[in-house]
């Protein structure tokens, strides 16, 4: 039992009309799983996502959460999941705490099961100061960390999270990370939908990348990145771009383990940031800015489908 | 068949619960009892103002061969008017609002809750609306004398009928909308109604024509349904309002939580 995994798609469609936003992927998610989905905004996570919560029917191929069926047994997969949608749906007309009351008895918890479960929710998110005030004055972490409370209401083995930190300022985003990972720790299965490379590796065990409604790449987020791209990404702005970028991409040839010309920036490829800049001197290149940074989801994405990401 | 098999599986809980976010809501600050309280007044103050004021001008008015003062013919139609704008005002403004804007729905079916029990939560909710202001409206009538407290009893089912009747009208509309211009163009229909539907005159009194469409329109079943009972005229054409307006209920739930399920479960 312990083996059948809490996701299983084979072949999952998706289409609008004309326009295939999932098209043929394979997915298994095991238990305690932190499961990730990157990729650029219309690459499908979010229909996936949707699929995945049962509130969209797969237009082919088969899915089974939790062991059923997603199309037939829809109301009971969806009594143990928690949902966090990429954008914030609370109850501008209730208070911070009827918004958790109210969400419990949707799933059936008994009027004083559903107000402890509340308590002990804005106990976690840390909200329990804001329990009798409205959503509205809420700052956008606030009301996320509310949100991820609501969908751990009915004490899901399943948490999806479409976009989680999407809009948070730092503190916001490390403060739900943290959060996050107390979930992982307990035992709690995440699936999260990302653009940033810091959260799958916060928070993920294992990603895929989709592009074009297809999967791309899977693996853990350090594999993805040995895989993909190097461990540094030296980026160098040179004067007269972008018309300059292609010879000077050539006079950095050899520098790192790829070049890669960006209309406003050419992007070099290392293991070591300073030895590289280093080489750079020693050619007598002089980039008008320099900047060496770890490699992000941006460089293996851009390696994978040979374009930047597309908000 | 379908409908069968759809009704078996809701869930009372599930419906209760849906209800349960608009008593909520009350709970959560005044601003939802200012909207329900403000709700009540106009067809209230129609009656003062048009059924009392003009109605002293007016006299008495004989209607099928029955006299009655004119404050007495309006005031029915009043408590019809209030039920239905009481049930229209919760299942077309906010319910449009929490569909298009507030996205309440979406978080709602993201849990066991499936769209029928939405539709047939918010129009509960919108009869017990309702239903609050015609119960009030029966108080003013029987204590301006212009109803029987025995009739007023049987009046009051008439109008929890007519609530759940425009409950369901309004909710299949407000799946139609496509922003807020298209209120306006509800508002002057639901005024055409309040106007023309037996309120104010007999519908004898029109046209031929005009008597015939306003015999299609569902406000005139409603106003004839209960001002039969509020004046103790009890005539077997009474059921056929009644059917007509039990109709007009379930054809708007089973359409609203139609396109509901289509707008929301893509």
């Amino acid at each position: 039992m312990s083996a059948q995994p809490l996701i299983y798609a084979r072949g999952l469609v998706k289409r609008f009309g004309e326009f295939t936003a999932v098209d043929g992927i394979d997915l298994e998610v095991a238990p305690g799983e932190a499961f990730g989905f990157l990729g650029p905004n219309g690459a499908g996570k979010s229909s996936t996502m949707r699929m995945i919560g049962c509130v969209s029917t797969p237009t082919a191929g088969e899915l089974r959460i939790l062991g059923m069926d997603a199309v037939r047994e829809g109301p009971r997969i969806r009594a143990r999941l928690g949902v966090c949608p990429q954008l914030d749906n609370l109850d501008p007309d209730l208070t911070v705490r009827e918004n958790l009351v109210t969400y419990a008895r949707y799933f059936g918890l008994s009027r004083a099961e559903s107000r402890r479960r509340a308590d002990e929710l804005l106990e976690f998110v840390q909200l329990s100061d804001r329990a009798n005030g409205k959503v509205e004055p809420l700052s956008g972490g606030m009301k996320r960390r509310l949100t991820i409370a609501r969908a751990m209401v009915n004490d899901p083995d399943l948490v999806l999270l479409d976009e989680p930190t999407t809009g948070l300022d730092p503190q916001a985003r490390h403060l739900l990370w943290e959060r996050l990972f107390r979930l992982k720790q307990r035992g709690t299965t995440l699936v999260l939908t990302t653009h940033y490379m810091d959260e799958a590796e916060q928070l993920c065990d294992r990603l895929v990348v989709m592009d074009g409604g297809r999967i791309v790449a899977e693996g853990s987020p350090r594999s993805l990145i040995e895989t993909y791209s190097t461990a540094e990404v030296v980026e160098l702005r040179f004067p007269g771009m972008p018309e300059a970028g292609a010879r000077h991409a050539a006079a950095l040839a050899g520098v790192g383990k790829r070049v890669d010309p960006l209309p406003d920036r050419v992007l070099v490829y290392v293991d070591d940031g300073d030895a590289a800049l280093a080489e750079i001197h020693r050619r007598g290149l002089e980039p008008s800015s320099v900047l060496v940074r770890r490699s992000t989801l941006e460089d293996v994405f851009l390696h994978l489908t040979g374009r930047t990401l597309v908000d | 068949m379908v409908t069968t098999l759809v009704v078996s599986r809701v869930s009372p809980g599930r419906v209760g619960a849906v209800i349960g976010r608009n008593v909520g809501a009350l709970r959560s600050g005044p601003s939802y009892w200012i909207v329900l309280v403000s709700g009540f007044f106009e067809p209230l103050l129609y009656l003062l103002s048009i059924g009392v004021g003009v109605g002293a001008l007016i006299g008495n008015l004989t209607v099928d061969g029955r006299t009655m003062s004119y404050a007495s013919f309006v005031a029915p139609a009043m408590l019809a008017v209030s039920a239905m704008s009481g049930a229209l005002a919760e299942t077309t403004f906010n319910f449009f609002f929490k569909l298009k804007y507030m996205k309440t729905f979406e978080a709602v079916l993201a849990t066991p809750v499936r769209p029928i029990e939405i539709a047939m939560g918010e129009l509960i909710w919108s009869i017990v609306r309702g239903s609050f202001y015609t119960a009030v409206f029966l108080v003013v009538m029987v204590s301006m004398g212009l109803t029987e407290p025995g009739w007023a009893l049987a009046a009051f089912p008439a109008t929890v009928l007519v609530g759940l009747a425009f409950g369901g009208l309004g909710m299949a509309v407000s799946t139609l909308m496509r922003g807020w211009q298209d209120f306006d163009l509800m508002g002057t229909g639901q005024f055409a109604l309040f106007l023309f539907s037996g309120t104010f005159s007999p519908v004898r009194d029109y046209p031929a024509v005009v008597e015939v469409l306003v015999q299609v329109t569902p406000l005139y079943h409603a106003v004839e349904l209960v001002r039969g009972l509020c004046t103790g005229v009890l005539e077997w054409g009474l059921l056929g309002h009644v059917a007509y307006l039990v109709a007009l209920a379930a054809a708007g739930v089973w359409f609203a939580s139609r396109r509901l399920t289509r707008a929301l479960c893509r």
